[in-house]
């Protein structure tokens, strides 16, 4: 099958800046639908999306958590749209070390968003179910991608195992994980 | 484990810098639930009538509601409750926004704040720890001003901050405590300010947990796509541009003229042109889908969060127009001034120099135009410079510290506390009661279940009670199907119609949920998200407590009896329990006092609006009677007030109508 074309769909939420009104309700969702049994406890200091909030300069944008990121950037690229300034990190998705965004809060450990994959499936994410407002809207789309240019998708504990490797090192993970054996 | 709220409560003793957590009894919520509730077991229990409002024994008490936090939508109204200066009385406000839940997040059902700082401080609350720090550096800054420099200095853009603005910090009486889109008022902005307390700032990331998930979700859920949809919940006049009925019905100047016919289709157009290009965004509270509140930007100014009726307060008082208002507001709300009461105290002033009892040298170097002159007098109040000092204690007291007649200007306050602007005809029965016998200061905050309208068509008031979901029981039914003209309801009826309404608010303010989706808005025709019908489910599912309509009710009725109890304890009588004077030009005070009578013999309450132990018994408030009757308040084996008004009550509320 190699080098053949695929169908891949592709899962996209589309976010209207100027119709948030910073209730949260993407954060309060998120949190209680990841929660373990499911929604019995709400925590959005635990959601994989977070409204980027700035009154005074009318800064409202709802970011989905993506990829652990292990340093903060060099520099930051500050954008005027409309008469407004958005710093960079107000559409970065990184769980990085120059915020607390995206975050475990007990473990510390990074968040990142999985579009709610559940069985059965949901037809739209929480956050954008729970968005009245519209200022989320969910799209599904189909591409053609090459066969191999699909990577496997990895559990949560290939994830969660890659970024302590990464905070601690491989030999103490080893070394931590032998000591468990015991 | 706790359900829905945390079963832990930050104690702060500002005097000797120390805190502590403290862990509550479970049976406190059952009896109280929380929010307002809770706050005034503590203090009842901690803050005896000697204790004057600016004393460090009186408390000050910020309180989550009981589905803060939980998925239950709207739920993030903060209560905040202690002694006012004002009144003497019981104060109690309510702000919104975005703290509640994150203080709850945070870890913590309430703040007790007890004590006086010797130096400006604020409260930096995260997780696990909390700190007093030092606020000398925020020492006149605004609110929104001091919420900006203490997310930064603290490098916490998530956290939430509510403060005083230098109103606060001058203990000027209309003092509000601040918070993003909203505020709370009514002689708690000056009591933070007398702790010398500038802010508190939380963060919090710590799980609430819900007692039954998948159920409370569903529920949740349902509602959250009612309160979306229906158009007469939230703020529906937030985003209206057709003002007739507040420029036709309240009264302009020191809630002195009633101007019909000022408003029209040009400046319908006129306004609502500066509106749109003023409002920068439509925005909601936590975990609520409705845009109540909008960022203005005005040239100049700083921009800000336009809240509830405020839009048109100060241009009333000053009979300007509504660039002067939106302008203004941007910086009484940086001062930490209340919308409401502010604009009025200018007004009396600027009718007391008019009628000469104040003159020019009480005014040095204020200016002749009315825009400028409420600028200056703003400033003066903040400041409590010259003139302003005596103003800053609001109307009932200004008028009485200037004396030479200034008293009778004070024509619109009640229990010392200045009231809405509206003035109408004929004295309507249930508003007497509301008005008369309220303890949260404002009508607002009193009125909202019941309909403020008879339904003239017997089959359109019949169909309105068969889809009547808020209705309690086919008592509520039959009393609105009989009803037919505005104020002839029997006074039963009008008392079972107040109760209602109160105790929808006191529900409201004990789980932390917005009145505008349950308690303010039955009276405007019918369908809300909240009532008693639907609420004893929401509450039990999240906190897995077992509670029906019944004890729903009863819980209620014990949080309303506690506040009547802290204030009779404090002094208030019947004699107090009246509406502000010339807010109906057609008195009729046999009536009214008969009216008075039959309520507080409906409640159980003896001729002086006094609780009997019988009532309070029945609540579980033995140990209110108890103190009562130790005090001499009330007696063993009193009764509930007689039937009949006594001549001499009657003379005397004729007098006092003349």
């Amino acid at each position: 099958m190699k080098g053949g074309k695929i169908t891949k769909i592709i899962k996209e939420i589309k976010v209207d800046v100027n119709k948030c009104t910073g209730c949260r309700s993407c954060e309060m969702a998120c949190s209680a639908f990841h929660a373990v049994p499911k929604f019995s406890s709400v925590n959005p200091g635990r959601s994989r999306i977070i409204v980027i909030m700035d009154e005074g300069r009318d800064v409202f944008v709802p970011i989905r958590a993506g990829d652990y990121a292990q340093a903060e950037c060099n520099g930051r690229n500050l954008y005027m749209i409309d008469g407004k300034e958005y710093s960079e990190c107000a559409f970065c998705p990184a769980s990085c070390p120059s915020r607390d965004y995206f975050k475990e809060p007990d473990s510390g450990l990074p968040l990142k968003c999985d579009m709610c994959e559940s069985q059965p499936p949901l037809p739209e994410p929480m956050c954008v179910q729970v968005c009245l407002p519209g200022a989320l809207t969910y799209e599904e789309r189909e591409e053609e991608v090459d066969d191999n240019a699909e990577e496997p998708s990895r559990g949560e504990m290939e994830i969660g195992l890659e970024s302590l490797i990464k905070r601690y090192g491989m030999k103490r993970v080893v070394e931590t994980l032998s000591q468990f054996k015991k | 484990m706790r359900y829905a709220e945390t079963g832990v409560i930050i104690e702060v003793d500002l005097s000797r810098g120390n805190i502590e957590k403290v862990e509550t009894d479970p049976n406190l919520t059952r009896l109280h639930l929380g929010g307002q509730g809770t706050a005034d077991k503590i203090l009842w229990d901690r803050v005896p009538p000697e204790v004057e409002p600016f004393s460090p024994d009186n408390l000050l008490i910020f309180s989550t509601g009981l589905l803060h936090g939980t998925p239950v939508p709207g739920t993030n109204r903060v209560a905040v409750n202690t002694f006012s200066p004002q009144t003497n009385l019981h104060a109690h406000s309510l702000f919104g926004g975005w703290w509640g839940p994150e203080l709850k997040h945070a870890g913590y059902d309430k703040i007790v704040i007890r004590g006086k700082a010797s130096e400006l401080v604020y409260l930096w609350i995260h997780n696990d720890r909390v700190e007093i720090r030092d606020a000398r550096h925020l020492k006149g800054k605004g609110a929104q001003e001091t919420a900006d420099l203490i997310k930064k200095e603290l490098k916490q853009e998530r956290a939430q901050v509510c403060a005083i603005g230098p109103a606060g910090e001058n203990r000027v009486f209309m003092a509000t405590i601040e918070h993003a889109n909203s505020s709370a008022a009514r002689g708690v902005g000056v009591i933070m300010g007398d702790k010398r307390l500038k802010a508190i700032a939380v963060r919090g990331t710590k799980d609430i947990n819900i007692a039954h998930p998948a159920e409370l979700w569903e529920k949740s859920a349902l509602i959250r796509q009612e309160i979306y949809d229906n158009k007469i919940v939230g703020d529906p006049m937030a985003g209206e541009d057709d003002e007739l009925f507040h420029t036709d019905n309240f009264a302009w100047g020191n809630a002195r003229v009633r101007k019909k016919g000022y408003w029209n289709q040009y400046r319908q157009r006129k306004w609502g042109a500066l509106t749109q290009s003023a409002r920068i965004r439509e925005t909601g509270c936590y975990n609520c889908p409705k845009k109540c509140h909008a960022v203005m930007a005005m040239p100049g100014r700083r921009t800000y969060f336009l809240k509830c009726f405020n839009k048109l307060t100060y241009l009333m008082a000053a009979h300007l127009e509504l660039d002067f208002n939106y302008d203004i507001l941007a910086v009484s709300q940086e001062y930490g001034l209340d919308g409401f009461a502010t604009p009025q105290v200018i007004a009396f002033a600027l009718e007391l120099l008019q009628a000469g009892i104040l003159n020019e040298s009480d005014f040095p170097g204020m200016p002749e135009d009315a825009r400028g002159r409420f600028f200056y007098m703003i400033d003066k109040i903040v400041n409590r410079e010259g003139i302003g000092d005596k103003l800053a204690n609001g109307v009932y007291w200004a008028a009485r510290q200037i004396g030479n007649g200034a008293e009778v200007y004070d024509h619109n306050t009640t229990k010392k506390f200045e009231q809405v602007t509206i003035k109408l005809g004929k004295v309507n029965p249930t508003f007497f009661l509301m008005l008369s016998t309220g303890e949260k200061m404002s009508i607002t905050q009193i009125e909202g279940s019941f309909p403020q309208n008879p339904i003239r068509n017997p089959e359109e008031r019949k169909k309105f009670v068969d889809d009547w979901v808020a209705v309690p029981n086919d008592k509520y039914k039959k009393i609105f199907l009989e009803w037919e003209k505005r104020h002839d309801m029997p006074m039963e009826e009008c008392c079972a119609v107040v109760e209602w309404n109160e105790i929808m608010h006191y529900i409201d303010d004990a789980i932390g949920l917005c009145g505008f989706l349950s308690s303010f808005r039955g009276q405007f025709g019918g369908r809300i998200p909240f009532h008693s019908n639907n609420l004893p489910e929401l509450v039990s599912l999240a906190s897995g407590l077992d509670i029906d309509k019944d004890t729903l009710w009863e819980i209620a009725r014990r949080n309303r009896t506690l506040v009547r109890a802290l204030n009779v304890r404090r002094g208030l009588r019947r004699a107090d329990e009246k509406p502000p004077q010339d807010h109906w030009k057609i008195r009729d005070p046999k009536m009214e006092q008969q009216l008075l009578t039959t309520y507080y013999e409906y409640k159980g309450w003896n001729h002086q609006g006094i609780p009997t132990k019988k009532a309070l018994d029945a609540l579980g408030l033995d140990y209110v009677s108890k103190d009562l009757i130790e005090r001499g308040i009330l007696k063993e084996n009193e009764e509930a007030s007689p039937a009949e008004a006594s001549p001499a009550e009657t003379v005397l509320a004729e007098a006092d109508e003349n």
